[in-house]
């Protein structure tokens, strides 16, 4: 039985903290786009954009972003990832880019996506948000906002669905 | 006491069309030659024989469940010496050919240098008898070179030993040279085989040309290519009474334009090889180089029309076109491959067939694989009758075995048939005063 | 963690024949990827870092050649351009000697040209490393085919139903088998223009059919495609000269105007100005044959990708 970490209202909540967060740090949304990595990544970057358009009134610039080309493990996988598309309609020199992921573990996805960042355009800054931090990371990376963090072990997975996808909102712990 | 093989074979089911014979019964030979045979409604209890049997040293063998046949006559076989040897030898095809069952074959002039004149045909018959498993026959150039441009000596050819003439794996497209080669062989009555195939509608083909040769992008061979012809050196027979062989015959228009021409009284005999009615085209499919050969396969309409005219006596003969090629020559671009399959060692099986899927009957098969390659040659062989030097085939209709092209006899592997499953083999096969055991340990003695 | 993505049946593309729908699909998604980053100031991803791809080309070929390189360089690998003359085969190296050579050197992809028809398949039985045709003989001329329906998926929105007109030598024409197939796969409706002698019957299924005037075959076209007249295949005499070609199957400004307000124009180049296109036509709003050209790079990463990913099923 899969164990239910947060439920839509929780995740929320969560969310709009995030929002307020990282309109914070920013100092409102000046020069400030969004990043998701596809696909989790993506609906959670959609939501942190409604959210901060909720409290400060003003759009700010969503992306898509795929990691597949850059990823470290392709010659180590079963098999090579899906390329999906990435959709970053705006220009992300000299911005600061918020990249936002659904679940940081090891730090390997985000080390792939600034890499790919970095070949789209030349960010002054790149942070981070992530709605779970589940430990084990494999490489000096670390969230600037964190929706929560969940210690786990190697053996279980954090999965976060979005009702885009899967129907309704949740984040839910898999023993394997 | 004779110092030759003495062999006595009893019970066997013995097939002879030359006599008529068809039928359980002995057959004697005494110092190589064939003695006495005889049919029989019973088989014999006891070790007696009406047979006088002055000889002590008398091999006794049991046939029963047996055929015994004269040995086959392959009057179209590439032997490759002189010239290719790393290809095949007169050694190693004739021994292809013993282990086939059959205990004489024509070989073709396409050697190195090419079988044009005398010295080339004595040194091949030399070398035949010499080091040869079975009996060996030439067949002399129609054209000097086989460059289809001016007659080669077939008088002295013939003299040498020659039974018939062809520019095999090339036609005569020039119809006057054609002509003239029917003319001129009238004088020794040997035969003129047409590799039937007009030049011009075959250039750069490498398969039938079809469906499948646009699917797999490779150039085709119309059926038309080897009709005209067929056609043409049939009008050219009823001109000038020349004695007509179509080679490898392998399209239904070619059975017909041979049917409508036997006919009309015209003088040609033709002949079809066990891939040709066995296999259509789509053996080539993956680009299989074993399945190129030329003419090449055809579709199964055809196939059912080479099965007709096998089995209304249009096509006089089965012949291997046994042509053996080195690896190298395979494992290459379907285009520049070559052209042939190693036949020798398949095609009585593959005959056997036509007997199971009674289009042939057995005598049939004798006819088309013994008896009508003789006559149509000349030669004096293909028969059982006495005094004849023994040359017999003892065949197990029931003995099922697997192609192995790597246990071939034969130098060339380049078989479509390796891996198949199938019945009939010669158990033992009796050639130049010898017995050779195909299969050891089959042959039972008494 | 990236999700798993689908993947090709076997480890080599020899030709659309082979390809199911889903395949060809699964291609032409992944070059909309590979299309983006081409279109991106760093046209370069490290994807295949570490990984070698050799073109092996018996046949001269600036521009396929040229596509696939860039294709692998974009995607970071090694490539070696193998052009193997007319002086090795003299020398009586054969093609599976010119393989296992190939493959010593530690290619991970052959990409082979070659003038007989069925290399492609030789060579992938007899190499570890992936195969991608790239032309073979008049058999196919698979990425051709791939970049061609691209273009016209992103021209038209989608292939199905659509009505194409392939034009000119279909019977030597690789990029038109391949075309076909590949077409008919995804539901297009494809016809075919040109004289007896260059369109052989056995490509003539029901669902295909054959017009020798272009004035009936063009009418209602959604799609026209243009082949490239080989004029060193035409030593005998498959039509008695050029001019009468141009003037009966040649592609004018108004032989287009039958075919639908727009139709796309397609030619896989080299083109024979004035023999089979007319240079109005070639340079016109409605051809796409550049397009061709830049997405030919993108559907060959794509391949390149996709092979490069392919694990054996056990």
């Amino acid at each position: 039985m899969p164990k239910d970490l947060l439920d839509s209202k929780d995740m929320d909540r969560t969310i709009t903290r995030m929002a307020h967060e990282v309109l914070e740090k920013n100092r409102g949304v000046e020069g400030l786009c969004l990043v998701g990595i596809q696909r989790g990544g993506v609906h959670l970057a959609k939501r942190l954009a409604e959210k901060i358009k909720s409290i400060e009134g003003r759009d700010v610039p969503v992306g898509a972003l795929d990691i597949a080309l850059y990823r470290d493990d392709l010659n180590i996988r079963k098999e090579y990832p899906a390329v999906r598309k990435t959709d970053i309609p705006f220009e992300i020199t000299g911005q600061v880019v918020v990249l936002v992921d659904d679940v940081l573990f090891t730090g390997r996805s985000i080390r792939a996506a600034m890499d790919a960042l970095m070949d789209i355009g030349r960010p002054a800054r790149i942070e981070l948000a992530v709605l779970i931090d589940r430990g084990h990371r494999e490489l000096p990376v670390r969230a600037d906002f964190v929706g929560k963090n969940i210690p786990t072990s190697v053996g279980e997975t954090v999965e976060v669905e979005f009702s885009e996808e899967a129907g309704r909102d949740r984040v839910v712990l898999v023993r394997q | 006491m004779k110092k030759g093989l003495n062999l006595l074979i009893r019970n066997g089911h013995i097939i002879d069309p030359s006599q008529g014979m068809d039928g359980k019964g002995d057959l004697l030979i005494e110092d190589g030659r064939i003695r006495e045979l005889e049919i029989r409604d019973s088989e014999f209890k006891t070790q007696d024989s009406r047979f006088k049997i002055q000889n002590s040293r008398l091999e006794i063998i049991d046939a029963s469940g047996l055929y015994v046949l004269p040995g086959l006559v392959d009057m179209h076989v590439h032997l490759r010496e002189p010239g290719y040897e790393y290809k095949e030898t007169i050694k190693t095809g004739t021994m292809a050919a013993v282990r086939g069952g059959f205990t004489t074959v024509c070989c073709m002039p396409n050697t190195k240098p090419v079988n044009d004149n005398e010295t080339v045909t004595e040194f091949i018959l030399r070398k035949a008898y010499a080091e040869g498993a079975c009996y060996v026959y030439t067949i002399g150039a129609i054209t000097k070179g086989q460059k289809g441009e001016e007659l080669a000596e077939m008088g002295m050819m013939r003299d040498a030993g020659c039974v018939a003439f062809s520019d095999d794996g090339f036609p005569v497209m020039n119809s006057l040279l054609m002509r003239r080669a029917l003319e001129y062989s009238r004088v020794f009555g040997v035969p003129v085989i047409s590799h039937a195939e007009d030049a011009g509608l075959s250039a750069g083909g490498v398969m039938n040309e079809g469906a499948l040769s646009v699917r797999l992008g490779l150039r085709g061979i119309p059926a038309a290519a080897e009709v005209v012809m067929i056609k043409r050196d049939i009008e050219l027979a009823a001109l000038t009474g020349g004695r007509l062989h179509i080679a490898h015959v392998s399209t239904a228009g070619g059975v017909r334009a041979v049917r409508e021409a036997k006919k009309a009284g015209i003088a040609v005999t033709a002949e079809t090889c066990p891939h040709y009615f066995t296999l259509t085209e789509e053996v080539v499919y993956g680009y299989n180089t074993n399945a190129k050969v030329n003419p090449p396969l055809r579709t199964e309409r055809d196939v059912e029309a080479l099965k007709e005219g096998l089995a209304d006596g249009t096509i006089d003969v089965i012949a291997t076109d046994h042509a053996p090629h080195h690896m190298d020559e395979k494992l290459c671009e379907f285009d520049k491959a070559a052209s042939g399959i190693s036949g020798l060692e398949t095609a009585l099986p593959l005959c056997l067939r036509l007997v199971e899927e009674g289009v042939l009957s057995m005598r049939d098969l004798v006819e088309k694989t013994a008896l009508n390659p003789a006559m149509i040659t000349g030669i004096e062989r293909g028969s059982l009758r006495k005094g004849a030097a023994a040359d017999v085939v003892l065949l197990d209709p029931d003995r099922e075995f697997t192609v192995d092209p790597e246990g071939f006899a034969s130098m060339g592997r380049n078989t479509p048939f390796g891996g198949w499953r199938l019945r009939g083999r010669p158990v033992a096969v009796i050639c130049k005063g010898r017995m050779h055991e195909i299969d050891s340990g089959a042959v039972k003695q008494l | 963690m990236g999700e798993a993505g689908q993947q090709l049946k076997n480890k080599d593309i020899v030709g659309i024949k082979d390809l199911s729908l889903e395949e060809i699909e699964l291609i032409l998604d992944t070059a909309v990827g590979f299309r983006d980053v081409l279109r991106r100031d760093i046209k370069k991803v490290p994807t295949l870092r570490g990984k070698t791809v050799v073109n092996l080309f018996f046949e001269p070929s600036t521009r396929t050649r040229t596509s696939f390189e860039l294709a692998a360089k974009r995607l970071s690998t090694d490539v070696i351009n193998f052009s193997v003359s007319a002086s090795s085969v003299v020398k009586g190296e054969s093609l599976i000697d010119t393989a296992m050579t190939i493959q010593a050197l530690g290619a991970d992809v052959v990409i082979i040209r070659h003038s007989s028809s069925g290399v492609p398949h030789l060579l992938a039985r007899h190499l570890k490393a992936s195969v991608i045709n790239a032309g073979d003989g008049i058999n196919e001329h698979p990425t051709q085919a791939l970049l061609d329906a691209f273009t016209i998926m992103e021209k038209n929105g989608a292939v199905r139903g659509l009505r194409i007109a392939i034009v000119g030598d279909i019977l030597h024409s690789r990029v038109a088998k391949s075309n076909i197939y590949c077409l008919r796969t995804l539901g297009a409706e494809v016809r075919l223009i040109g004289p007896p002698t260059l369109i052989p019957e056995g490509l003539v299924d029901p669902d295909i059919e054959v017009f020798h005037s272009m004035e009936d075959g063009l009418r209602d076209a959604d799609v026209v495609m243009m082949l490239r007249i080989q004029m060193e295949r035409q030593d005998t005499g498959f039509f008695p000269t050029t001019d009468e070609y141009f003037r009966l199957w040649g592609l004018t400004r108004e032989r287009l105007a039958l075919a639908k307000p727009g139709a796309t124009v397609m030619h896989p180049g080299p083109m024979n100005r004035g023999i089979e296109i007319a240079s109005d036509v070639a340079d016109s709003a409605q051809s796409v044959i550049l397009e061709q050209v830049t997405n030919g790079i993108a559907v060959r990463m794509a391949v390149l990708y996709l092979l490069s990913g392919w694990r054996s099923g056990d």
